[in-house]
């Protein structure tokens, strides 16, 4: 590869070289302790709700920009009603989590109703959830609830189903359950390169020349086998990362493989084209709507089975992760363009800087700061990397 | 002879891959009416941007003499200074707005951090009395009409003291009366001393109004018509001008395409307005189309072809439809829906390419599979290979000239541009292609590939519908021809009986009986 190839490969990965400097950044200033088991298993923890609520939040902006303000205040209405049906009425869990997934339904549905069809612009639509729902969330809890908080603890199959971890061994020895699963993931990833690129080949199509599939499988392998291999060590495989890994994979597929994906994309890109090519442009906007609703609502309980407990203050702030992730990870924002894995490396990136934060006690308020500049640059980049392409 | 006010010397002007102007000379006397006429993308808008600034000085070569002085503008502010001032066809006003404030928009009175209300409501109340206004400058302009819009726009241009105004088609939106009454109120203005430069395809108007006439053909100056003689110009002397070229074969031909039953009919078809739902833009119209036919539709711009086409596209534009759609025979009930035109076997390609048919930010694969990708997909995912394979056919197919298909649609020439346009609807399958403007904005060489894709869709058994404010091509490609004119169907004739001067005869006497 000559060094224009390098460097062109190097620009469109950018966000993943930035993620390796910074990884390595705060290696050194935390003298290792970012590389522990328990940062991994921390980072998974703390950011699954950001890689959720960044698939829905990514299927919005690919529509042209648009994103949903709501979703944090839903997490808290959520999870306010979710305790209350499972600890004040004795509400089954498996029931109570239907019925917190029918409810989100039902708001996707009218939200998506609302931008879809009476054209009402999503981020006003969205601040009305964002202003209403932390309101009515926190008059549930009050009612309920003296301290204005109701715990969980107590509901055991819940716990089980969003949090805790699979074939739990104690921390410090090797969980050979989740070494495997590491093993078996790397082993995909490698096939599945090489099968397409072989595929391809087979048929005359363009293909990855033998080095950048190498590249390619052995930089994913590899991420996957550190974070198996460190998880391992860590007590086995958190619940979370079972749902994070199904959300992202589905959604992953979706956007790149099915009809439903490209029309996202293709709205964005230029409704008007979109919908002169008999796209139901109104129909995509319903559904990105009515499945980042979907998506808020698994939010919602894995944030309640995290902090065993349902606050006022559960949710704050989500939408922005959310949308950060996105934009930081390449999403345009102005639709029509991103992808998952771009998303995936953005909202670890944004973890990675707060986690590395914390580690050197930066002081909260700069936590903020940073990542208010981190957000900005990332958007810099990105509109003046396209200008230089055109 | 009367000192001359303007005169633009050897003006030429490129664009990338076309040249647009080609040593144009305009003169215009001081206190005259001088109209600029000429076919759609013959260079007048473009002249007229050149002398107002809006491409600045060293965009274009060639002298712009103003008042005895050679002048350099390098924007709009510039030639506005001079009191020149141009009054676009759409009209650039804020609906939300008082006229007033319109009037003064970016010519505040008083202080630039206290405008001076009173001065410009007042002012602005005095140039509406000369334009025979007597609306209060205080209301929205969005509650007055268009024809008076069209006088707001040019009190406007009054009130910025203009010497020499430039008018781009004036009378396009306004009906007979309100034409009427803005070509006198130029006249009046003349009186006065002002001079005026008119852009016009309303033959009528010009020779009613117009001092002197130049025809425009082509990029390049044809001729200037003096007319101030007793009798006014006779509108087929200025039309002989205007499309006066040699039919060299431009076009190629189409042989053994034996033409079939009839596939399509429109009867009665009706469509309104989408924001003004009074409004007809397309006026009880029929055709219909055979099998392995081209049908040409000619018309000047707002004729009201475009809004045919689409509205025959799964209403993709407009209200209160009423007419018949047969297909074969059978009456077809076609939901307002573009998917389900699809359905029906019909495509729309659509004049704006870019605006309205390409998705500019994606690969030229993604493009051609967009309006028939369930056939390439199982249960919802999509072959990707098989798209590939596809788009790959039909770069072979239409010669569209790129490195791959995964290339991005925005970086490709108008002409490849096109292709992948019409690669995309010919994926889709169609009996019935109505083509918008197929070769607008793309050069000659491109134009001619695109000619033959257009045969050998007609000899495919296709019904094709040609749109195109294109004499020639109108005339070149098709077998039948229809004219529209503000709406309406004003003739149909055999390609082989029609001339460029009976097909501008039959517009210009629909104008006049209306």
């Amino acid at each position: 590869m000559d060094k224009k190839a390098i460097v062109a490969t190097l620009k469109k990965n950018a966000m993943l070289v930035v993620l390796i400097l910074v990884y390595l950044f705060f290696m050194i200033m935390t003298k290792g302790s970012i590389f522990k088991p328990s940062t991994f298993r921390a980072l998974f923890n703390e950011n699954a709700y950001v890689y959720i609520l960044g698939c829905g939040m990514m299927m919005c902006m690919l529509t042209g920009g648009n994103i949903d303000l709501s979703c944090g205040a839903f997490v808290c209405l959520l999870g306010a009603i979710g305790s209350v049906l499972m600890v004040i009425n004795g509400v089954p869990v498996g029931l109570a989590i239907a019925i917190m997934l029918a409810i989100a339904v039902a708001y996707g549905c009218g939200l998506g109703f609302l931008v879809a069809y009476v054209n009402v612009p999503p981020w006003i639509a969205t601040l009305a959830g964002y202003l209403a729902f932390r309101g009515l969330g926190t008059s549930i809890l009050t009612k309920n609830s003296s301290t204005g908080s109701i715990s969980v603890g107590t509901k055991e199959k819940f716990l089980n189903i969003f949090s805790r971890t699979l074939f739990e061994t104690p921390e410090g020895s090797l969980n050979m359950i989740c070494l495997l699963a590491g093993v078996v993931a790397a082993a995909l990833v490698v096939f599945l390169v090489f099968n397409t690129r072989a595929s391809r080949l087979k048929k005359g199509y363009e293909a990855d020349s033998i080095g950048a599939a190498a590249v390619k499988s052995g930089l994913g392998a590899a991420a996957i086998l550190l974070v198996m291999w460190k998880l391992a060590y860590a007590g086995g495989i958190p619940t979370v990362l079972v749902w994070v890994a199904a959300v992202v994979l589905i959604y992953g597929f979706i956007t790149s493989k099915t009809v439903v994906g490209r029309h996202f994309y293709v709205v964005g890109g230029n409704i008007e084209a979109a919908r002169l090519s008999g796209v139901n442009t109104r129909r995509i906007m319903f559904i990105a709507y009515l499945n980042m609703a979907i998506l808020t609502s698994i939010s919602a309980m894995i944030m309640l089975a995290r902090f065993t407990a349902a606050n006022a203050d559960a949710g704050k702030n989500f939408e922005m992760d959310a949308i950060s992730a996105c934009v930081v990870g390449g999403v345009s924002a102005s639709g029509g363009a991103g992808s998952i894995l771009g998303m995936v490396i953005g909202a670890t990136l944004i973890g990675v800087i707060n986690k590395g934060m914390t580690l050197i006690s930066l002081d909260a308020n700069w936590q903020r700061v940073v990542k208010g500049f981190v957000l900005l640059a990332a958007v810099v980049f990105d509109i003046l990397s396209k200008k230089r392409e055109s | 002879m009367a000192k001359i006010l303007l005169e633009m010397r050897n003006i030429t002007k490129t664009f990338p891959g076309v040249k647009a102007l080609d040593n144009v000379n305009l003169q215009v006397e001081e206190g005259e009416i001088h109209a600029l006429v000429g076919e759609n993308g013959a260079g007048k808008s473009t002249l007229m941007n050149v002398l107002s600034g809006i491409y600045p000085h060293g965009t274009y070569e060639g002298d712009i003499v103003y008042d005895g002085k050679v002048c350099k503008f390098s924007n709009i502010k510039d030639s506005e200074k001079l009191g020149i001032v141009i009054i676009h066809q759409e009209l650039a006003l804020v609906p939300e707005m008082t006229i007033g404030e319109n009037m003064y928009l970016g010519n505040e009175r008083g202080h630039k951090f206290a405008i001076d209300w009173n001065t410009t409501y007042a002012e602005a109340d005095k140039y509406l009395k000369m334009v025979g206004l007597t609306e209060s400058s205080k209301v929205q302009v969005k509650t007055i009409g268009t024809g008076k819009q069209q006088l707001v726009e040019i009190a406007k241009a009054l009130a910025k003291q203009a010497k020499l105004l430039i008018l781009d088609e004036p009378t396009s939106s306004l009906n007979e009366e309100d034409s009427r009454a803005l070509l006198d109120l130029m006249l009046g203005f003349k009186k006065q001393g002002m001079t005026m430069i008119i852009i016009s395809h309303k033959l009528n108007e010009v020779a009613y109004v117009a001092d002197k006439i130049t025809v425009i053909r082509d990029g390049t100056t044809i001729e200037t018509i003096d007319n101030r003689g007793p009798e006014p110009i006779s509108e087929e002397r200025i039309i002989k001008g205007m499309v006066g070229r040699e039919m060299t074969n431009r076009f190629p031909k189409r042989e053994g395409v034996k033409v079939g039953d009839i596939l399509m009919e429109v009867d009665h078809w009706t469509v309104h307005h989408p924001l003004y739902p009074e409004r007809k833009v397309v006026d009880d119209v029929s055709i219909n189309v055979r099998k392995g036919e081209v049908v040409g539709i000619y018309g000047l711009m707002g004729a009201g072809r475009t809004e045919l086409g689409m509205s025959i596209f799964g209403q993709s534009y407009g209200v209160n439809f009423s007419g018949e759609l047969k297909i074969d025979g059978q009456p077809v009930k076609l939901k307002k829906s573009e998917a389900d035109a699809i359905k029906h076997k019909i495509a729309y390609v659509t004049e704006d390419r870019k605006g309205n048919g390409l998705i500019l930010s994606q690969s030229i694969k993604v493009n051609t599979s967009l309006a028939n990708l369930d056939s390439l997909a199982k249960m919802g995912v999509i072959d990707q290979d098989k798209e590939y394979a596809v788009a790959e056919e039909y770069r072979d197919k239409l010669k569209t000239k790129t490195p791959s298909v995964e290339q991005l649609v925005g970086n490709l020439s108008g002409g490849n541009q096109q292709k992948v346009l019409l690669a995309k609807w010919m994926f889709a399958e169609p009996d019935i292609m109505i083509l918008d403007e197929p070769t607008r904005g793309i050069d000659v060489g491109a134009k001619y590939e695109i000619y033959c894709i257009i045969n050998d869709l007609a000899a495919q058994g296709k019904c094709v519908i040609m749109i195109s404010s294109e004499l020639p091509e109108v005339l070149g490609m098709s077998d039948r021809i229809y004219i529209m004119n503000e709406g309406k169907m004003v003739g149909e004739m055999k390609a082989s009986e029609a001339t460029q001067e009976s097909i501008m005869a039959a517009i210009l006497k629909s104008g006049r009986g209306a």
